[in-house]
């Protein structure tokens, strides 16, 4: 063994020209896995964020006639002990109502929070283009997009129409912007109590909704929720309502996949072919260490090791050149704010995992030199000089 | 003395359709402890005997038995262990690795069969370096010594296991005749002090009259044993 590996470290020193270029083939495979990796999970990740990030990701509602859930103050610390990865557990009363403004009627959801507990959701005080929050019952916000197609302002009156049958009147105290479209048309923000009064709820509320920190394991963190909760209440989570978004990421993961198998693949067959001249090269060598009674199986063990060092020398550079890249990468590919146009995602396990990988497949290349290295009959080479 | 080594009815032929016997119905018997030399023309068959001998090479048929063992029914790793604790070979061509420092080459078989090569081990090295008149150009890659140098490397090499047995093809064939006169001088003194076994193909016949025993091959057969 020991033998096998200093004679190795010995060939791969004495021909450092071609040690270095293959090296650096192996980097390059490493770089670019890494690079794109990194690229591809800070793009999903930034996806993500983008699509749920200010939204409920696991929303308990109820399964009973009403559709209101009672004593919220009984479910709540149910569900914060469910899984301490559960943030921003905030209580819902919202309603279909009718908005009434200038004699023009407007479909909306009116939808009331308790401002402090869905701040982690919805960062509304971040989200206010005008105006402030409502600070006493029957004040609210009103998206921007209604605001400016009904032409409201702050400081308006507006009233609701319910299905409950009564018309009330509040102050719109802020306009607020959810970046999405539909939310800004049809949200109409109030807190919870003036919420329950519009829609006669009391002190019921309608859903339960929360975040949590490891956004992937909605469904089984909403599995557990439900049996904890029992059958009277449903729980709903973020990637059953996303299919499309999660076959599309899940695409994009294999694409991501499938271009790093075929740099590995590419890299695997260059150092498998460089390799194989190099025994070629060192066939002389091999054979006189077989004149001296080197035994076959050390004899291959020598390429082995070539692999393997050869592969540790390529990782780590191939680790150097990704983050490399990577951080070029933030620095230099910026969006006019200046901020970088995908934030990459360093990820060690990752990294380490690609190292692994290319140092596995190197090892693995160097077995046809070293099955090539066992066969040679060092006859050959006593007998041609 | 008893036989160390010994030939039977040994033929060899060489190719696969087209059949070049080169060795026919060779016997030969080698006394442990003697100075032999193998002399004939070139193209007589010498080197396929030496490495029938030496293992390297496998007879067509016939018995090569190396110590009272049969060697053409071992397996590969015995050949292995065999070639590296009882054979030396010294070849023409010195047959270093260059990679490697004359000292280094010189340890290479005993590290081959250890591993580890501890103090007294590089003692005996670096003797065996001065008493073939290297002990300058020890640290030196092999690929830059003069041919000289390097062949006495790989006689240091040959004689670091301490084999029972040293075979060598031409072994100063390239080497001027001072230089092979002092090299086989130093053989005879290892073979006196150490008991070793040699057989030694040569075309210097000044230099094979000194032997205990001359071989002479002719068209594969042994024509001359005196
Ligand atoms: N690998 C080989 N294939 C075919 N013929 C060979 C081979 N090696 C040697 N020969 C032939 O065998 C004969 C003996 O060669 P060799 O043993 O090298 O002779 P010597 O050492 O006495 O000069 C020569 O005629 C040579 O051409
Ligand atoms: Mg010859």
């Amino acid at each position: 063994m020991r033998l096998a590996f200093s004679i190795a470290r010995r060939f791969l020193r004495a021909s450092k020209g071609q040690t270095f270029l293959i090296a650096l083939g192996i980097a390059i495979g490493v770089s670019v896995q890494i690079f794109i990796g990194s690229l591809i999970q800070g793009l999903q990740i930034d996806l993500i964020n983008t699509t749920i990030g200010s939204q409920s990701q696991i929303t308990i509602t109820s399964r009973t006639e009403d559709k209101l859930i009672d004593d919220y103050e009984r479910w709540q610390p149910v569900v914060a002990e469910t899984d301490p990865s559960l943030r921003s557990v905030t209580p819902i009363a919202q309603g279909q109502a009718l908005l009434v403004f200038d004699d023009e009627n407007y479909s909306v959801l009116v939808r009331g929070l308790d401002f402090d507990s869905a701040e982690g959701i919805y960062q509304l005080s971040n989200r206010l283009v005008s105006g402030e929050m409502p600070s006493t019952e029957l004040e609210l916000l009103v998206g921007q997009d209604l605001a400016e197609e009904a032409g409201i302002k702050v400081g308006d009156l507006i009233s609701f129409l319910t299905n409950v049958g009564q018309e009330t009147t509040a102050t719109v105290s802020g306009l607020f912007d959810l970046e999405t479209a539909s939310l800004n048309k049809t949200w109409v923000i109030t807190d919870l109590a003036s919420a329950q009064g519009l829609f006669d709820y009391d002190e019921k509320i309608t859903a339960i909704e929360m975040q949590l920190e490891d956004v992937f394991a909605a469904d089984t963190v909403a599995e557990a929720l439900h049996s904890r909760l029992g059958d009277g209440l449903s729980v709903n989570h973020w990637k059953a309502d996303n299919i499309a978004l999660l076959s599309g990421l899940n695409g994009q993961s294999i694409s991501s996949y499938m271009i790093q198998v075929f740099v590995m693949i590419s890299v695997l067959l260059g150092i498998a072919s460089v390799l194989a001249i190099t025994v070629i090269q060192k066939s002389r060598q091999i054979g006189i260490l077989k004149a001296m009674g080197i035994r076959d199986s050390k004899a291959s063990l020598i390429f082995l090791f070539q692999g393997l060092l050869l592969g540790i020398a390529g990782a780590i550079l191939g680790i150097l050149l990704g983050l490399g890249l990577a951080y070029a990468f933030t620095r230099f590919a910026l969006s006019p704010d200046g901020t970088p146009i995908v934030p990459l995602v360093i990820d060690p396990g990752f990294i380490a995992l690609s190292a692994l990988f290319a140092i596995t497949v190197s090892t693995l290349a160097a077995l046809i030199p070293a099955r090539k290295s066992s066969q040679l009959n060092p006859i050959e080479v006593i007998r041609n000089g | 003395m008893a036989n160390i080594i010994e030939l039977k009815q040994v033929n060899k032929e060489y190719g696969d359709q087209v059949k070049t016997p080169v060795l026919f119905d060779v016997d030969l018997a080698i006394e442990e402890g003697s100075f032999n030399s193998i002399i004939g023309q070139s193209g007589s068959g010498k080197s396929t005997l030496l490495n029938i001998i030496g293992t390297l090479d496998q007879p067509t048929s016939g018995e090569v038995m190396i110590g009272g063992k049969r060697t053409d029914q071992m397996r590969k790793n015995e050949l292995a262990g065999l070639r590296n604790e009882t054979l030396g070979f010294i070849f023409q061509f010195h047959y270093l690795l260059p990679e490697f420092t004359a000292l280094e080459n010189v340890l290479m078989p005993y590290r081959i069969r250890h591993g580890k090569v501890p103090a007294e081990k590089i003692d005996r090295a670096h003797e065996i370096m001065k008493l073939v008149g290297l002990e300058k150009v020890k640290h030196n890659l092999a690929a830059n010594m003069s041919g000289g140098q390097q062949q006495r490397t790989a006689i240091a090499r040959a004689l670091m296991n301490q084999p029972k047995i040293i075979l060598a093809d031409e072994p100063t064939g390239n080497l001027d005749s001072d230089t092979s006169e002092t090299i086989y001088n130093l053989l005879r003194d290892i073979n006196r002090d150490l008991g070793t076994t040699f057989v030694i193909i040569t075309h210097d016949r000044r230099i094979a009259e000194k032997a205990d025993r001359i071989i002479e091959i002719k068209d594969g057969r042994v024509a001359l044993d005196i």
